[in-house]
């Protein structure tokens, strides 16, 4: 058995699945104050009549770090920064000391201006004696070389509880970025420890061995012990969540658009050939960009209980909530109004389908026209914005920068071929949605515990970089911490080769089992290097990935809840 | 971090295209350049965005170029995307979407003439030109300064614009006595329609970043200010630097960045600049933060020894005097124009263009007819060593009813046999070859 579960702000879901098929779901109401109750709360319910020794692993989708992240209750830390020359940065937003180390590696890796021991011993001092306990060291273009980043960790090893270091964060070349995220994963560092060892504790009181598994933006999840190495991956799960579960209610290999429409929010997913869009740097959280591999997601304020308004003659929905639909006793007219005029939803429990058709005559006055013309127009009207916001997406997604002749001329570009949809008002909207982009339309028909299932299916994700360089006789991958020497004859083959075994390797250790294991080269490049007219060496460039997407295919007609 | 001035890069590295693996036109060129805009983290400065390039047009590259026998023998589809990537550069400023653009791409252009037999000093178009006219086309009448800061003379721009009083060229360079094409002495002032808007600044070997901005503030600003030009364009090579393999003078980033904060250009487009490694990462960063309007103060090369590079007190006092001969010429070219044209009816020019690197020799005349009603249409007659004769007009933007009707005419009947035959209609925007 696997248990899914996922922590949203209103709702926690959680789902039993059994060789593929749904055996059991719970949903109850988040503890905003408790995290760690709302889940293990949920968790009894769901596991109550089941024999906890048939659990094989646990799936988590957790707000624990970016709660802690937008609610400001982050551990101080101390950043040690080596920025060398070059674009003069700000970073005093992040930590709460900064710390600017002299000397600096340039862009090959090689160390142009050493580190100086002295200065980390003032930076120890420093933050000891503002009872810092948590730091983050980062060093410019440290993805090529982490020496200079090791060797500080070495020397600050007895000195703090967290020390993050740059490099293990990305193989992605974004020093800014880098500080952001290295700093993040220090400063939640302490906070996703105590939950995690809380939910560890309380399983082994209840004599359950399985391991837990926490979910990441990217849509995978990784084992209980990475995430407290790296819990600043576990941001944003929340779209990961609802993407996932998305992707398991309604597989395709297509390109798709994908819509979790909400009350307030819509978010929206895009799906190139089924395979998910990445953020093309990382995460964003707040005021903080970072490296944090995410799902490419956007959320826009429109729902089915946004407000609506009519300006210049023309319905506007959103961005700003209404509160309850007008029907269920709210002061302004919602989409949901129109909806439950036109018999396109159930009338809620509590709810008053004459109230409906007032919220529509409202509007109808003021716009002079039939009370069924202003109810249609209401969804014609939600459903083009957002497609006018899906089109200005894909336009950007489609003009992402590329850097070959190749890519350039013949370069993927998604052209969706469905729209699927999950939420409240996916029925009600199917038809509406459908007409304006002239594509088939799908919505399960049960989705309450969506996020749950998709954190239930997620497999384990991971993504490399490799960097050779032949001339200096370099090999670097720095999310695993690997710096070595290599022949001067390293090739190409030889590195993606490496990429795979590494990656495979650190799967299995990180608690993948071998044979589910899927991994694959998502880039590749071999300069040769020259100097006056004769070829020194190659530049190498590798990435490697676990494929993400689901553990195995959800029986369909499991799904009976 | 908020940019000044919005910039729209286009950043095309080609990282797939080199026109042999070891030619400093490589693949490699552009990736460390890359590894450091990504690593700064550029992409992510509020008002920098990052454009893809469109593809030129046959059309663009013929308002330009005659390329023989025609533009698909001799462009290969990294040029249609180089020059692409320039007109991108130009669209966006043209149409405000950003205050000003880089285009940081390859192959580069300003060693290409108008007769196009194949690759000259790494490039077979001009791509500031091809982007130039393909901006009159779509924004109208435009009054251009190019100025070239690549350590090469750019002679083909010269060659291209050599007659055409709207496009004010500018090009300092290492003094051609001591360094490839040989041209661009102070005394080629441009043709008897745009006699002085063709401007050469010779330096000496060890010009340094001292006596760079002491050219740019004392020459080409005060001309700049008299000219006063719609748009700015930076032909923005950057070989000029200390380090750069193929040339010997003393800039740096910080000069780089300087010139661009001076010169404050609406476009910039990447030309030569071969130290890939110790340059190009540290000059194209300089450049970018100086034109987005951000501090520059700690972009430095890794051996950067401001000591070392000092520049000697005789290239100093030797630049002064060259200034000041340059910016003389430029306060009398009215006099000197009517010394030097008046009472001739053609004005011919005789030259030799050496394809270095496809090694081929054209030997050409060409005709400027001295017109009272317009800039007068020309024509070049050319022989390659390898090829056939060839015979191309040019009408010029604002040609009269009586050049135009020349020109069709010796289109039509030639005076002697040629086996290619080609007519630019710059008025009405069109090409016509035939072989005879
Ligand atoms: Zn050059
Ligand atoms: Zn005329």
């Amino acid at each position: 058995m696997i248990v899914g579960l996922d922590m949203g702000g209103t709702h926690v879901d959680a789902v039993l699945l059994k060789d593929g098929q749904i055996i059991e779901t719970v949903k109850r109401t988040t503890i905003r104050e408790d995290i760690f109750r709302s889940i293990w709360t949920t968790l009894e319910a769901l596991l109550q009549d089941y024999d906890s020794s048939h659990i094989e692993r646990i799936h988590l989708s957790t707000t624990v770090s970016t709660n802690a992240i937008v609610e400001n209750k982050t551990e101080p830390v101390g950043m040690i920064i080596q920025a060398g020359p070059g674009v003069r940065n700000d970073f005093s937003p992040y930590g709460t000391a900064n710390f600017y180390l002299s000397g600096y590696v340039d862009h090959r890796g090689i160390v142009v201006d050493g580190l100086k021991e002295e200065e980390i011993k003032q930076a120890r001092q420093l933050y000891q004696e503002k009872g810092i306990g948590s730091c983050a060291i980062v060093t410019k273009f440290s993805t090529r070389n982490p020496k200079n980043e090791l060797r500080i960790a070495h020397l600050l090893a007895n000195d703090f509880d967290t020390i993050t270091l740059g490099h293990r964060m990305s193989g992605k070349l974004n020093f800014p970025r880098r500080v952001a995220t290295s700093y993040l994963n220090s400063a939640v560092s302490n906070t996703f420890h105590n939950f995690s060892h809380h939910i560890k504790n309380s399983l082994q009181q209840k004599g359950i061995e399985a391991p837990v598994f926490i979910l990441k933006a990217d849509g995978g999840t990784m084992n209980r012990e990475t995430a407290e190495e790296r819990p600043v991956e576990t941001i944003l799960s929340g779209p990961a969540a609802s993407f996932m579960g998305m992707s398991s209610l309604l597989p395709t290999t297509d390109d798709a658009i994908l819509l979790d429409i909400g009350g307030t929010t819509t978010d929206i997913f895009f799906l190139s050939d089924g395979v998910p869009l990445f953020q093309p740097l990382g995460a964003k959280i707040g005021e903080f960009k970072t490296l944090v591999r995410a799902i490419h997601s956007v959320s826009i304020g429109l729902g089915g209980d946004s407000n609506i308004t009519i300006e210049d003659n023309k319905v506007v929905i959103g961005p700003e909530r209404a509160g309850l639909p007008y029907a269920l006793g709210g002061p302004r007219p919602t989409p949901s109004d129109a909806m439950i005029f036109l018999g396109l939803m159930d009338v809620p429990e509590n709810g008053n389908k004459e109230k409906a058709k007032e919220a529509m005559t409202l509007l109808g006055t003021e716009l002079s026209c039939s009370i069924e013309d202003v109810a249609t127009l209401i969804l014609t009207t939600m459903a083009s914005t957002i497609k006018n916001k899906t089109d200005q997406l894909l336009k950007e997604i489609n003009s992402k920068p590329v850097y070959t002749v190749k890519e350039l001329l013949q370069g993927k570009k998604i052209v969706p071929k469905l729209v699927n949809m999950i939420g409240g008002p996916s029925q009600a909207l199917a038809p509406f949605i459908e007409a304006v982009y002239n594509l088939p339309c799908y919505f399960p028909p049960n989705y309450g515990v969506a996020n749950a299932i998709g954190a239930a299916l997620a497999k384990p994700t991971m993504e490399i970089t490799l960097h050779a360089d032949t001339a200096q006789g370099t090999l670097t991958v720095p999310e695993l911490g690997i710096y070595e020497k290599i022949s001067t004859d390293y090739s190409l083959a030889e590195a993606k080769t490496r990429a795979m075994e590494l990656l495979k390797e650190s799967a299995i250790s990180k608690g993948s089992s071998a044979e589910t294991i899927e991994s694959e080269i998502t880039e590749e490049s071999s300069f040769n290097m020259v100097q006056g007219f004769y070829t020194t060496g190659k530049n190498i460039r590798v990435k490697a990935q676990i494929k993400p997407g689901q553990l195995y295919r959800l029986r369909s007609n499991g799904y009976e809840s | 971090m908020k940019a000044e001035n919005t910039l729209g890069l286009v950043f095309f590295p080609a990282f797939d295209w080199a026109i042999s693996p070891t030619h400093p036109e490589r693949e490699e060129r552009l990736l460390y350049t890359q590894d450091q805009i990504f690593e700064e983290g550029i992409q992510d400065i509020e008002g920098i965005e990052m454009f893809n390039p469109i593809l030129a047009t046959d059309q663009d590259i013929q308002r330009v170029h005659f390329c023989v026998p025609d533009v698909a023998s001799r462009l290969t589809e990294s040029h249609f995307i180089s020059s692409g990537g320039a007109i991108k550069a130009a669209q966006i400023v043209m149409n405000k979407e950003v205050d000003k653009s880089f285009a940081l791409v390859r192959p580069p252009g300003h060693h290409a003439q108008r007769m196009v037999y194949g690759d000259r000093g790494f490039c077979v178009i001009n791509i500031e030109a091809v982007m130039v006219e393909r901006m009159r086309q779509e924004f109208g009448p435009l009054r251009v300064a190019i100025i070239d800061s690549d350590c090469h003379h750019g002679d083909g721009t010269e060659d291209i614009y050599w007659n055409d009083k709207d496009t004010l060229f500018i090009s300092f360079h290492q003094d051609g006595r001591t360094l490839y094409p040989g041209t661009g002495a102070i005394e080629d002032f441009g043709g008897p329609a745009a006699y002085g808007y063709n401007v050469n600044i010779p330096l000496p070997p060890h010009t340094g970043a001292e006596g760079f901005l002491y050219v740019l503030n004392n020459v080409v600003m005060p001309i700049l200010d008299d000219y006063k030009p719609d748009i700015i364009i930076n032909s923005a090579g950057q070989d000029n630097h200390y380090t750069d393999p193929i040339t010997n003078m003393n800039f740096t980033a910080q000069g780089y960045a300087k010139l661009n904060q001076i010169l404050n250009p609406d476009i910039a487009v990447l030309e030569g600049g071969y130290a890939i490694e110790g340059a190009l990462p540290y000059t194209n960063l300089a450049i970018i933060l100086a034109m987005a309007g951000l501090d520059y103060t700690d972009v430095r090369e890794p051996d950067y020894d401001p000591e070392k590079l000092k520049q000697p007190r005789d290239i100093t006092e030797y630049i002064k005097r060259v200034s000041e001969i340059v910016l003389d010429k430029w306060k009398n070219k009215e006099d000197e124009e009517v010394k030097k044209f008046k009472g001739v009816g053609i004005v011919a020019r005789a030259r030799q263009i050496y394809y270095d690197t496809d090694g081929i020799l054209d030997d050409q005349t060409q005709h400027f007819k001295n017109c009272q009603g317009c800039s007068g249409f020309n024509w070049i007659q050319s022989r390659a060593d390898r090829g056939e004769s060839v015979l191309a007009i040019t009408l010029p933007r604002d040609a009269c009813a009586r050049c135009i009707d020349e020109a069709y005419q010796m289109y039509k009947n030639p005076p002697t046999a040629y086996r290619m035959i080609y007519l630019q209609d710059k008025v009405a925007d069109q090409y016509h070859s035939r072989r005879s």
